[in-house]
């Protein structure tokens, strides 16, 4: 920032500089920063599937090696960290949703754990539906 | 007036993919990063997941699975880079890079659903 | 022995400094004591040269807002004891502001920002007086008064990482005011301000970190205010999209 000279009529304002570390000054903002990275792990997960359709594609031999590489423990760590961020994503997804889109009923606000209560049954449901339709024949 | 910008269509299909990623997409990690690798679940067999991929339900299903949540990828981490990396001024390449491989993500999920 | 509190305070003085120092200085330590009864007793005791804000001292005017061990807080609302007897208190200007002398900031580049979104009520066509006055219910009343409280502490501007990191950021607050009018049923300058904060520094800018909403004083939830603000124009884009032509603005006003 270039120092113009105090002058009587105008002192000169310190401007502090934003680190780029900044994310690191509480633990509120690096816990945002790491809710945007949840993004990373959904990313993730949709290369997997792409993956695995493809190892579909490509004959039993090939699904048999993408599971089998799916078992080694380098990939084991990687994925229970990608799925601990996907639930960092699922619940403060759920949490903030209603502040985005208030509901009123009868003229009141509806508290907001009563609106996100739903998507979590929403989540149970739905989860247990895919599981159900891939485990039904193994 | 101005017509709105068009951040408004990426923000939907940031909030589009964000829903479609909280509800469906941590189920799909647990099978087939956790559960059927680790043994708690019995792995389906190559038939089966077969056929269950090929249904036309499952190929819509697996098309929005695999194409909404990129975009939500997108559009988050372009924000995260701006924020974290403070790389403003190289903006025309994380849009590319973000939004150039969501629709690159969309295209291939499109083209292995077609073919199966 | 009387208990003491130590407060570390940013001194910062234009005709001789390059940067702020700190300073410190031992304080009573009284029960019902909050910062700003601290940072009076410094200026009357121990140093008058102490520059900073204050007013009402009751948490109503936003003159008082400084940065508590890190924290952007109205400095009569905060209680000493919070901190305990023996603590080291450390009081620097609003983060993100720059900053005039000691614990001033410069409010100037947010009062441009505020003026810049228009929070007034905007009218297209004003009825006769023989009309009478605008009746509002209760319900349309609490469609933006959580919104109104806003008192222009700028606190939330020091807790938002996005007004540090984007100076031309329009900010929480004036984001929130903006919405505290386009809810107002006897306002009908929603699309005008849409035309003005539907850009990458007004709303798009905001991503929902949250703190402005966490430090906020009077409960304004100005995060839930931008969040609501985006939704509402992402729903315009698509209007304007799939009508491009003939959309009419605001004119539908239900008058009761």
């Amino acid at each position: 920032m270039t120092n113009l000279p105090s002058t009587e009529f105008h002192p000169r304002w310190y401007r502090a500089r934003v680190s780029t570390y900044w994310w690191m000054g509480s633990w509120r903002y690096l816990l945002f920063i790491l809710r945007e990275l949840t993004s990373v792990a959904v990313a993730w997960s949709v290369v997997l599937t792409l993956l695995l359709l493809r190892a579909l594609l490509n004959g039993p031999e090939a699904y048999s090696r993408f599971m089998h590489r799916m078992q080694s423990p380098w990939m084991i760590a990687f994925n229970v960290i990608a799925f601990c961020f996907l639930l960092l994503h699922t619940i403060t997804w759920f949490n903030l949703a209603p502040r985005a889109m208030p509901v009123r009923v009868g003229g009141k606000r509806v508290p907001e754990f009563l609106v996100a209560a739903p998507n979590y049954v929403l989540w149970v449901v739905a989860s247990a539906a895919i599981a159900w339709f891939v485990l039904r024949a193994s | 007036m101005s017509k709105p910008s068009n951040e408004g269509f990426f923000w939907l299909l940031f909030s589009a993919g964000g829903v479609v990623a909280a509800v469906f997409i941590p189920i799909h990690l647990f099978l087939f990063g956790l559960a059927f690798p680790l043994g708690w679940l019995p792995q389906p067999s190559y038939e089966h997941l077969l056929a269950l991929a090929q249904s036309p339900l499952a190929k819509m299903y697996l098309f929005v699975l695999c194409s909404l949540p990129l975009f939500h990828w997108a559009h988050r981490f372009r924000f995260t880079v701006y924020d974290g990396l403070q790389v403003k001024h190289l903006n025309e390449v994380v849009l590319v890079f973000c939004y150039g491989g969501a629709v690159l993500g969309t295209l291939v999920s499109g083209y292995v659903l077609l073919r199966m | 022995m009387a208990d003491k509190i130590v407060l570390e305070i940013a001194r910062y003085a234009p005709e001789t400094d390059e940067k702020p120092s700190f300073q410190s200085f031992e304080v009573p330590f009284r029960k019902e004591w909050v910062v700003l009864d601290a940072l009076n007793h410094i200026k009357d005791k121990l140093d008058g040269s102490l520059t900073y804000r204050w007013s009402c001292r009751m948490g109503v005017c936003g003159s008082c807002g400084m940065m508590v061990n890190g924290e952007p807080k109205l400095t009569c609302a905060t209680f000493l004891s919070s901190y305990g007897n023996g603590a080291k208190v450390r009081v620097e200007p609003l983060r993100y502001f720059p900053v005039i002398r000691d614990l001033v900031t410069a409010l100037s580049d947010f009062l441009v920002k505020l003026q810049s979104v228009k929070p007034w009520l905007i009218r297209k066509d004003e009825p006769p007086l023989s009309a009478g006055e605008f009746l509002q219910t209760p319900e349309q009343l609490d469609l933006y008064k959580q919104f109104s409280m806003c008192i222009n502490c700028t606190l939330c501007y020091a807790a938002c990482p996005v007004v540090g990191l984007e100076p031309s950021f329009v900010g929480p607050a004036a984001l929130a005011l903006a919405q505290r009018y386009n809810m107002d049923n006897r306002d009908q300058g929603a699309q005008e301000r849409l035309g003005l904060l539907a850009h990458p520094e007004g709303i798009w800018g905001c991503t929902f970190v949250g703190e402005c909403t966490r430090v906020c004083p009077k409960h304004v939830d100005p995060a839930g205010a931008i969040q609501q603000y985006k939704l509402k124009a992402a729903l315009e884009w698509v209007k304007s999209f799939v009508l491009p032509r003939g959309h009419d603005e605001d004119s539908t006003e239900v008058r009761s």
